[in-house]
């Protein structure tokens, strides 16, 4: 029997496991956290249940006919928190894991290697920098959702959802159902690149059709609790006295530069804002997968990397929302144990509209250059170091630097304990920096996760040579 | 382009290299085939020490630069002025530690002989190591303190050697790689090629790290330079517990080795930025990059051996470069007994962010035909004990 592993239990990892299962493998599906889910199905602790939890969730019933049939399939077996903290090459890929809270100490520790592996650790969401964004009141729009959806409290009585993106509008929605007043969505992009990115097309979109209604649904509910949408619109400042009082939102230009004059101020307690994701690349980089262009991981039709037997999945290959996770997983798993490509019914049409999906979310919400403008010299760019914007500049002009090497090394920026997962493509872009050879980037990471030395010290060694 | 003298590499070794000869009014161009200070330099720790080394030449070099270091650490904050970064500069001093029986009696006799040579050194009681370091494992058997012991940050100290440099008139050539070498009708030496340059110069210097021997290569000689590849552990941010560089003694085993095998021994100590840097291991197992377990948990074990309370301290980052060796563990400083105008600097090992000052001095002195500030014999290509390795003068 071909044994998969599956790491991520989100909705590409769910899918991948169930059909890896389907088409006759024995499959190991792990994940960090303490459920199954991910990103997307966030939900209450499992000491307090909520029977509302179906209500703040989009597709939660999807969700549960998952969980349930991966619960009952006999070849699957489940592992949470299970960390993956690196992978090995050395002989066949094999996932180094700690299985135990993250906090605990002396962490059982395994050394998992299957005949195929797949890949769906997701992304994290990616925020811009501005001034006061490091007050508290401001939070990721993923931090936001994950509180909203998770623990049903919402951030602040009088929120404002800033950045770029299709999922401002759930976080907006999840705020709201958790006691929150929206006072509007300001999203970067106008609305020229909008229609760009959304309605030339339109039928395209048909193979995505949950997408289109989810999104619908989305909107009517704006409408109907009176939440204003304002495209070509950015929070450039947040401000108050040791927390958030109050933001500026402008109008920005094409490039996201903010249009003088048209600041305009709102009295906030909270600011939800995400630019964006950043896919989780360090394990596929550790593994050796080929890294596109567009910075995610390079798949074929049938998920697989340029590493034989490794298989990737979910927004590690491209942002496409949860109905592209759920398709690429199950191509993905599907094709791991072995599968028939004949099999695989409309998937890999989906597929295809998905990434058609992904493309235009990039090129409509895609990061424009002029954002840095309303940086200024104080504003702190890697906040775990305290990196201010104007040191920044001013090491990576004195040592005529580009490299994030030289930079990380000579300012800290990136250096600290989230090892620039926050600021590292921030930090890229302000210095001008060149990822593309894949030699230079912020996405390496060999430590997936903090380890504890005592964790690292009980792991088996070959006889020492001193 | 024409320039009196190219450096092939801008780590710390061509930066330092680069600086000293701008300074004696040379035309100097450095180029790398990547970004400056991004290779071996600014993969490893930054520890100036004289106590790993045995009395001999490498041991003279690391006492000379043990007094060049802070001169110099003063010239570049001077001169680049308080907006570039600080070198970091610390002679925090240094604490070597047995923690076997077995290892007691070496460890004390290996200080004496130091002593002799001029290291300053004091044997500890266990209570005033405890004392210094009261962290330590209480268990150790031995412990000898080095007040000469001292860190710079190697890539802040890598690009003010080069700014300096660049104030002194020298350019840097960014992402050009040295193809090539110019050669008048005798032979000698009279500059590099690049994809995109033809370089003329008097002295062709390579400072390429653990690549100089693909780089002599290139250039038609041959110089017997090896990776040697070491790992190191950052921790989390912690309120400082580690005062000085701690290191077990099992370190001088290490260094002076060949074997291929795994080696590892403790190095601990706290950075400025509130860290603790954990190294390190030593494999000869080429330029192989990718990440192994059982190093991560051989370095771990032996810091725990020093330091119990790091047991639950987060490992945050684990990183690592490959050391430039040379079969007699020696650095190569000089011209090319066989190729006339092609010099060395280069082969440091795990001492080339603190040699790397006073290898620039020697390679400027040299050059310019000028006082060398220390015998340079031992350091030549020229030396017997390279002799064997090296292909004969004419064959090349
Ligand atoms: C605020 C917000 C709102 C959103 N709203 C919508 C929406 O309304 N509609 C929509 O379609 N999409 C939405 N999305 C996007 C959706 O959540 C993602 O598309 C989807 O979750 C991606 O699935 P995935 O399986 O690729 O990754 P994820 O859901 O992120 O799952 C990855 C899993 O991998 C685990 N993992 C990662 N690294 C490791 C490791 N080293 N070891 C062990 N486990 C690991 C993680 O713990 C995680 O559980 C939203 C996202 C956000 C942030
Ligand atoms: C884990 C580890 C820990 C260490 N700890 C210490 C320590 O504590 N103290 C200490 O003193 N030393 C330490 N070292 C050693 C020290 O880092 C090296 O000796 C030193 O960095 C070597 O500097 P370099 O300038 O010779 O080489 P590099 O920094 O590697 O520079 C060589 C440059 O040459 C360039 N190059 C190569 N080939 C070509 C070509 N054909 N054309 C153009 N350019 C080329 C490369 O791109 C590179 O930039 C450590 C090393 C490691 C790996």
């Amino acid at each position: 029997m071909r044994h998969v592993l599956v790491i991520g239990a989100g909705p590409a990892g769910l899918a991948a496991a169930l059909a890896a299962s389907d088409a006759g493998a024995s499959v190991t599906l792990l994940d960090a956290g303490d459920g199954l889910g991910g990103q997307y199905w966030r939900h209450l602790p499992p000491q307090r249940p909520s029977r509302r939890e179906s209500r703040l969730h989009h597709g939660w019933a999807a969700f549960e006919r998952l969980q349930g049939r991966i619960g009952r399939a006999d070849a699957i077996e489940v592992l949470t928190e299970a960390q993956v903290w690196a992978i090995e090459t050395a002989d066949a890929v094999t996932a180094q894991v700690l299985l135990g809270p993250t906090d605990a100490a002396g962490r059982e520790a395994r050394a998992l290697t299957a005949d195929a592996i797949v890949l769906a650790p997701g992304a994290h969401d990616r925020t811009l920098p501005f001034p006061g964004w490091h007050l508290p009141g401001v939070f990721s729009a993923g931090a936001a959702q994950a509180l909203a959806k998770g623990e049903r409290i919402a951030v602040g009585r009088r929120a404002v959802v800033a950045g770029a993106g299709p999922f401002l509008l759930p976080v907006a929605q999840s705020l709201t159902a958790a006691g929150a007043t929206v006072l509007g969505v300001f999203e970067a992009a106008r609305p020229r690149a909008l229609a760009r990115g959304w309605l030339p097309k339109p039928w395209k979109l048909l193979g995505t059709a949950h997408k289109g209604r989810e999104l619908a649904g989305y909107l009517a509910h704006h409408l109907a609790h009176r939440v204003p949408y304002r495209p070509g619109r950015a929070v450039v400042e947040a401000r108050g006295d040791g927390r958030v009082e109050e933001v500026v939102i402008a109008r920005l230009d094409a490039d996201w530069a903010p249009v003088p004059g048209t600041e305009r101020t709102l009295a906030a307690d909270a600011v939800c804002v995400s630019h964006g994701f950043t896919p989780r690349l360090e394990l596929p980089i550790a593994a050796g997968c080929e890294i596109g262009p567009d910075r995610f991981v390079r798949v074929d039709p049938d998920q697989r990397t340029s590493v034989e037997g490794v298989y990737a999945a979910g927004e590690i290959t491209g942002i496409g929302g949860v109905d592209a996770a759920l398709v690429e997983g199950r191509i993905a798993g599907h094709r791991a144990a072995g599968g028939d490509r004949s099999a695989m019914g409309s998937a890999p049409r989906r597929a295809r509209a998905a990434a058609e999906l992904t493309r235009r979310i990039e090129a409509a919400h895609g990061i424009r250059p002029g954002w840095t403008s309303w940086l200024r010299d104080d504003t702190v760019v890697c906040r775990c170091e305290e990196v201010p914007y104007g040191r920044l500049r001013a090491v990576a002009a004195a040592t005529e630097q580009r490299s994030l090497r030289s930079v990380k090394l000579t300012t800290r920026a990136g250096l600290g304990i989230c090892q620039a997962r926050m600021c590292g493509r921030t930090v890229e872009s302000l210095i001008g920096a060149d990822p593309s050879s894949g030699a230079d980037t912020s996405d390496r990471r060999p430590l997936a996760a903090p380890v504890r030395l005592g964790d690292l010290a009980g792991l088996p060694t070959a006889p020492d040579g001193a | 382009m024409r320039a009196d003298a190219v450096i092939v590499g801008a780590g710390i070794v061509g930066a330092a290299c680069a600086r000293a000869l701008a300074r004696t009014g040379m035309s100097v161009v450095v180029v790398d085939r990547g970004a400056p200070a991004s290779a071996t330099s600014a993969r490893g720790e930054g520890n100036l020490l004289v106590s790993d080394k045995a009395p001999g030449p490498e041991l003279d070099l690391a006492l000379l630069a043990s007094e060049h270091w802070p001169r110099l650490a003063a010239e570049l904050a001077d001169e680049l002025g308080a907006a570039f970064p600080a070198v970091e500069y610390e002679r925090k001093g240094g604490i070597v530690v047995a923690t076997t029986e077995a290892g007691a009696g070496p460890l004390r006799d290996f200080a004496r002989g130091q002593a002799e040579a001029g290291v300053e050194v004091r044997d500890l009681a266990a209570a005033e190591a405890l004392e210094l370091e009261p962290h330590l494992n209480p268990e150790i058997t031995a412990a000898v303190h080095y007040g000469q012991d001292a860190q710079i940050q190697p890539v802040v100290a890598t690009e003010a050697l080069l700014a300096s440099a660049r104030r002194a008139g020298a350019r840097v050539l960014p992402h050009q790689e040295v193809t090539g070498a110019l050669r008048d009708a005798t032979g000698r030496v009279t500059g590099v090629r690049t994809a995109s340059e033809t370089l003329h110069a008097d002295t062709v210097v390579v400072a390429a790290g653990p690549w100089s021997g693909a780089a002599a290569g290139a250039l038609g000689a041959d110089l017997p330079v090896r990776p040697r590849r070491g790992t190191v552990l950052v921790t989390a941010r912690m309120r400082q517990k580690v005062f000085h560089k701690v290191y077990d003694g099992d370190y001088f085993g290490a260094t002076q080795s060949t074997d291929a095998a795994l080696q590892t021994s403790s190095v601990v100590e706290s950075t400025p930025g509130g860290t603790v840097l954990i190294g390190s291991s030593r494999q000869q197992i080429g330029f192989d990059e990718r990440l192994s377990v059982e190093v991560l948990a051989a370095i771990a074990r032996k810091a725990l051996r020093l330091f119990p309370f790091l047991e639950t301290t987060p490992v945050i980052r684990a990183y690592g470069g490959f050391r430039p060796y040379t079969p007699d563990h020696l650095p190569v400083i000089g011209e090319d007994h066989r190729h006339p105008g092609l010099w060395y600097a280069t082969g440091h090992e795990g001492a080339g962010i603190g040699l790397a000052g006073v290898t620039g001095e020697l390679i400027g002195a040299l050059v310019t035909g000028a006082e060398p500030p220390l015998d340079p014999e031992p350091f030549r290509p020229s030396r017997p004990s390279l002799a064997a390795h090296l292909a004969p003068e004419g064959a090349a």
